[in-house]
C-alpha cells in the first residue's frame, strides 16, 4: 500500500508502519480524508514551506525565552516547548466535554462535603470505609471545616484522553492544585503573534479571561463578613517548577503573590507582613501541597507553610482554596468508583466514561491483572508526573516479576489499565509534521453559583516517537488548544462585543490629525544648502 | 505593599544601577588604558579593583582583557556586571507581580543575551558589551518611568537606584583622589558619569579638578550628582513614611542619615571641597551602607525561615 499524498510536509504521515498506527488521528481519517475540524487548518498549513514553519517555530521559541515562560526541571529553568500546530476541537465536541466536566465537579463537591461531614455515602454502604481511610490524602484534620460558600474545588483540571474510537475518556481528576493554565493563556498569546493568518481563518474562543473567573470564584469564597476580601496566591517560592504560573495568576488577578514566610497567624487570624504593618488575609489560593500547609497540624518540618492556618480556617477566618483534603476525591482508586458516586449523589450516568481500570486491592481483579500483566499499564495510585508507571508490553519479565511483588505487598497502591492508544495530532519534529500522542487538561473554576470551564485547556504532547507519556517532566511539550465557536451563535458574544461608542455613526470616533512641530520649508532648506 | 516585594524592588534598583555604572566606569578605564601608553596597566587595574571593592586574585598580572574578564564577565565575583545582571533578574523574577511585564522582559532578554554578547565582545572588544549593558539599563529606566504607578513600589525602586548612584559616584571619585588637579584623568571621570557634555555646557570647557568634583558632588540639577541622588532618596523616604513627625525632625534613622549627608553637602563652601575630599568620600560611603541597613530594618521586616521541630498541639 502506498501512502496517500497529503502534501510535502505531511510526507509519510499516515505510514501504516508507524508505531501505534491504531490510534485515532485527529486531523486525518483512516482513509486519509481531513476531518472537518481541521479542514481550514490543513488548507493553510499544507502548502507552506518548511523554512517558513521553521522560522515561525524559532520566533515562538524566542518569544517564550524572552518572556521567561518557563518551568523548572530539577532546578533548571526551561522554556516549555510549544508545538506550532494547534489542536482543534469543534463546538459540539466541546459542549459534550463541558457538560461531562461540570457533572464530575458537581458530584465531587458533594462527595467531599459528605466525606468531611457525616460520611453518609459510607453509612449507606455505597463505598467501603477503608477505601477512604486508607487514602493517603484523606486528612482528618480537615473534617468539620465548612467553607463559607460550600465550595472546596475552586479549581480543577480533569485529564482527558481520546481512545482508538475517538471517544473522550477521563484518565484522572486533579482537584488539589492542578497546574498548567498559565501555559494555556501564554500559548494562545504567543501563537496569535506568530501565526496571525491562522487566527484570521478560524473563530477561536478566547482563553485570556481565565483570571477574571478565578478571582471571582476566590472572592465569592470569602466569609460573608469580608466586605472587600483580601485574596493572596501562596507559592512555595522561586525554585518551584510552576513558579511562573503562580506569578502570572497573581499578576493577572492583581493580588499579592506570597510565600509562607510573608504570612503569620495570630488569634486564628492570618496576616500579611507589609511595609505598612499587618494586613488581614481572607482567601488564600494556595499552590502548596496539603502536607506543607501548616506545621502545627500537618508536616512539622515544613518551612513553606503558616503555623496555625488550619485552625484559622476552622474558625472561619480564612478560606483555603482549594480546600485541604481534596486529594481523597482524586485518588486513582476512588476514581474507579466514580460511576457509583455519580449515581449516589446526582442519580446520573457519567457523561464522560472512565478508562477501564482494574483495582489491585480486589482479589479477583488482582488475579486478572497478574494474568495479563504484560498487556496492561500499571500505575501507582499516588503517582503524578508520570513517575512509577510500568507499561506491561515494554517491560522485561524480570521487571514484571518485581512489579508483581510490589503489588502483592501493597495492593491498595496500584491500579492497572489496558494500554490506551492516545489520539495523535500532527506535530513539527525536525522538518516534518508527524503524528504524536496528546492528552487534554481542561480547567474548571467553581465560584459557588456556576462552574466555568475554560474553552480550551492544556494539550500536552509526547514528543519522542511512539511515547505515550505526555508529562512535561518526561520530555513532553504542549499545543495551543482551539475550541471553535459555533457557526451561528447568539450566546457566544465574547467574539463580537459592540464597542463603547456603540453602533452609532463612526464619525463619533473621528479624532483630530496628529500635531507637528515647526519645520523648515523647502526654500529655507535650499538656502541653507546653497551657502 | 508586601515587605518582600519592597525589598526586591529596592535591590532591582540597586543592581541595575550598579551594572550600568560599573559598565560606564570600566568602559572609560579600559579605553584610557588602550589610548594612553604612559599608564601602567597592572597598577591602574589594581587601583580600579580597589575602588570597586573587588579583591584581586593573588599574583595576577592585569591587562585590559583580564580586567574586563574579572570585572565584567566573572560570575563568581559578586561585584561584576554579569553578577549584578543575574541578581537584578532573579529579584525581578521573584517580584513579577509588582513590576510590569515590559520591565521583566527587558531584564530577562538582557540576561538571556549576556552569554552571546560576551562571546561577541571577547573577539570584537569590550566596548560592545558595555554599551549593551548601558542601553539595557537605560531601557529599563525608561520602561519603569512609563509603566510603573508612582506608588510605594516605584519609591523603593528609585530609592535603591539613588542610593546605589551615590555609592558608585563616590567610588568613581575615590579612584581619582590621588591625581593632580590638572590631570587629564578628570575628563574620564566626567565621561564615566555621562556628565561630560553637561559639564562643558555648564563651565564652558574650563576643566579642573575642583570644578569636576563640585559638579559631581554638589550640582543641584545634574541627575547623576551625589547631591541630586541624595535628595531623591530622601524624597522617596519622606513619601514612604506615612506618619511623618513634623515637629521634631526625622524620626526614622534612614531619613536622618540621608538628610544629614545631604545638608552637609548643601551648605558646604565650594572652596573647602577639595581639602578633605578623601575623608568626605569615605563618610559618604559609610552613610550609604548605614542607610541600607536602616531601610532594611524599617521596611523589609525580613522574616527568617522558621523550621518547626516536634510541634505539638497542647
Amino acid at each position: 500500500m502506498t501512502a496517500p499524498r497529503l502534501g510535502e510536509l505531511f510526507n509519510g504521515y499516515l505510514d501504516p508502519e508507524r508505531p501505534h498506527a491504531g490510534a485515532y488521528d485527529e486531523m486525518f481519517t483512516a482513509e486519509s480524508g481531513v476531518r472537518s475540524a481541521y479542514k481550514a487548518l490543513y488548507e493553510s498549513i499544507a502548502p507552506s514551506q518548511v523554512s517558513d514553519l521553521t522560522a515561525r517555530a524559532e520566533a515562538l521559541g524566542r518569544a517564550f525565552v524572552d518572556q521567561g515562560i518557563t518551568f523548572s526541571l530539577s532546578g533548571q529553568e526551561r522554556p516549555f516547548p510549544l508545538d506550532l500546530i494547534p489542536r482543534v476541537l469543534t463546538a459540539s465536541e466541546w459542549t459534550r466535554l463541558e457538560r461531562g466536566i461540570v457533572q464530575r465537579v458537581r458530584a465531587m463537591e458533594m462527595f467531599l462535603a459528605d466525606i468531611y461531614g457525616d460520611a453518609q455515602i459510607i453509612r449507606d454502604g455505597v463505598l467501603p470505609r477503608r477505601l477512604i481511610t486508607s487514602c493517603e490524602h484523606f486528612h482528618r484534620e480537615a473534617a468539620g471545616i465548612n467553607p463559607p460558600n460550600g465550595v472546596r474545588i475552586h479549581v480543577s483540571g480533569v485529564d482527558l484522553v481520546r481512545d482508538e474510537q475517538g471517544t473522550f475518556r477521563v484518565l484522572e481528576d486533579n482537584l488539589r492544585c492542578p497546574s498548567g493554565v498559565s501555559y494555556v493563556m501564554e500559548n494562545r498569546r504567543t501563537m496569535a503573534r506568530v501565526f496571525p493568518d491562522l487566527f484570521a481563518r478560524h473563530r477561536v474562543r478566547a482563553v485570556g479571561d481565565y483570571a477574571v473567573h478565578l478571582l471571582r470564584a476566590l472572592r465569592n469564597a470569602a466569609a460573608a463578613n469580608a466586605a472587600d476580601p483580601n485574596v493572596v496566591v501562596l507559592t512555595p517560592g522561586l525554585a518551584n517548577s510552576a513558579y511562573f504560573e503562580h506569578s502570572l495568576l497573581a499578576r493577572q488577578m492583581g493580588v499579592e503573590l506570597v510565600e509562607g514566610r510573608d504570612l503569620f497567624c495570630r488569634d486564628n487570624l492570618v496576616y500579611l507582613r507589609t511595609t505598612e504593618g499587618e494586613r488581614q488575609v481572607d482567601v488564600i489560593y494556595r499552590r502548596i501541597d496539603d502536607d506543607f500547609l501548616d506545621p502545627v497540624h500537618l508536616r512539622p518540618d515544613s518551612v513553606l507553610g503558616i503555623a496555625g492556618l488550619i485552625n484559622a480556617a476552622r474558625a472561619g477566618n480564612v478560606v483555603i482554596a482549594n480546600a485541604v483534603g481534596n486529594g481523597v476525591a482524586d485518588d486513582k482508586l476512588v476514581y474507579t468508583y466514580m460511576p457509583e458516586i455519580l449515581q449516589y449523589y446526582l442519580d446520573e450516568k457519567p457523561l464522560l466514561p472512565n478508562v477501564d481500570t482494574f483495582r489491585c486491592w480486589l482479589p479477583d481483579e488482582r488475579a486478572h491483572v497478574f494474568d495479563e500483566l504484560d498487556q496492561l499499564v500499571v500505575k501507582p495510585v499516588e503517582g503524578s508526573g508520570g513517575y512509577g508507571i510500568v507499561f506491561g508490553p515494554d517491560a522485561t519479565p524480570k521487571e514484571l516479576n518485581s512489579l508483581r511483588k510490589r503489588i502483592r505487598n501493597n495492593p491498595r497502591g496500584w491500579i492497572a489499565q489496558p494500554v490506551v492508544q492516545l489520539s495523535t495530532v500532527p506535530t513539527k519534529v525536525g522538518d516534518k509534521l508527524v503524528p504524536r500522542h496528546v492528552d487534554l487538561r481542561p480547567f474548571a473554576v467553581n465560584d459557588g453559583n456556576f462552574i466555568f470551564v475554560l474553552p480550551g485547556g492544556l494539550t500536552r504532547v509526547a514528543l519522542p516517537e511512539g511515547s505515550l507519556i505526555v508529562n512535561s517532566s518526561q520530555g513532553g511539550g504542549s499545543k495551543d488548544t482551539w475550541v471553535l465557536a459555533p457557526k451561528s451563535s447568539t450566546v457566544e458574544r465574547e467574539l463580537a462585543e459592540p464597542g463603547l461608542a456603540g453602533p452609532a455613526a463612526p464619525s463619533a470616533m473621528d479624532a483630530l490629525a496628529a500635531e507637528q512641530g515647526p519645520e523648515l520649508t523647502s526654500s529655507q532648506q535650499q538656502q541653507q544648502q546653497q551657502q | 505593599m508586601l515587605a518582600r516585594n519592597a525589598e526586591s524592588l529596592y535591590w532591582i534598583g540597586r543592581y541595575v544601577e550598579r551594572a550600568d555604572d560599573t559598565a560606564r566606569i570600566l568602559d572609560v578605564s579600559v579605553h584610557q588604558l588602550l589610548e594612553d601608553a604612559t599608564v601602567d596597566p597592572d597598577r591602574a587595574s589594581r587601583q580600579l579593583l580597589n575602588v570597586l571593592g573587588i579583591t584581586p586574585p593573588k599574583d595576577a598580572q592585569f591587562d585590559v582583557w583580564s580586567l574586563t574578564e574579572l570585572v565584567a564577565y566573572e560570575k563568581d565575583n559578586p561585584a561584576s556586571i554579569v553578577a549584578s545582571v543575574n541578581s537584578a533578574r532573579e529579584n525581578t523574577r521573584g517580584a513579577r507581580e509588582v513590576v510590569s511585564s515590559e520591565m521583566w522582559e527587558c531584564l530577562n532578554a538582557m540576561w538571556n543575551a549576556v552569554a552571546e554578547r560576551q562571546r561577541y565582545a571577547r573577539t570584537m572588544g569590550p566596548h560592545a558589551f558595555f554599551s549593551f549593558v548601558e542601553e539595557r539599563a537605560a531601557m529599563f529606566a525608561g520602561l519603569a518611568d512609563s509603566t510603573m504607578s508612582r506608588d510605594d513600589g516605584w519609591r523603593f525602586l528609585v530609592l535603591g537606584r539613588s542610593v546605589e548612584r551615590v555609592d558608585m559616584i563616590v567610588r568613581l571619585l575615590l579612584a581619582r583622589v590621588g591625581d593632580k588637579a590638572s590631570s587629564p584623568g578628570w575628563v574620564t571621570v566626567l565621561r564615566s558619569a555621562g556628565a561630560h557634555d553637561t559639564y562643558l555646557r555648564t563651565y564652558r570647557g574650563a576643566l579642573d579638578a575642583g570644578r569636576v568634583v563640585q559638579f559631581l558632588l554638589l550640582d543641584r540639577l545634574f541627575p547623576r550628582s551625589v547631591f541630586h541622588a541624595l535628595r531623591q532618596a530622601e524624597a522617596c523616604l519622606e513619601q514612604l513614611d506615612h506618619q511623618p513627625s513634623v515637629r521634631v525632625g526625622a524620626r526614622a534613622e534612614a531619613l536622618r542619615l540621608l538628610g544629614r549627608a545631604r545638608s552637609d553637602l548643601e551648605f558646604l563652601k565650594p572652596h573647602d571641597l577639595l581639602e578633605d575630599l578623601p575623608k568626605r568620600l569615605g563618610a559618604l560611603q559609610k552613610t550609604v551602607r548605614d542607610v541600607g541597613d536602616a531601610v532594611s530594618k524599617q521596611y523589609f521586616h525580613s522574616a527568617p525561615w522558621v523550621a518547626w521541630t516536634n510541634a505539638e498541639v497542647v
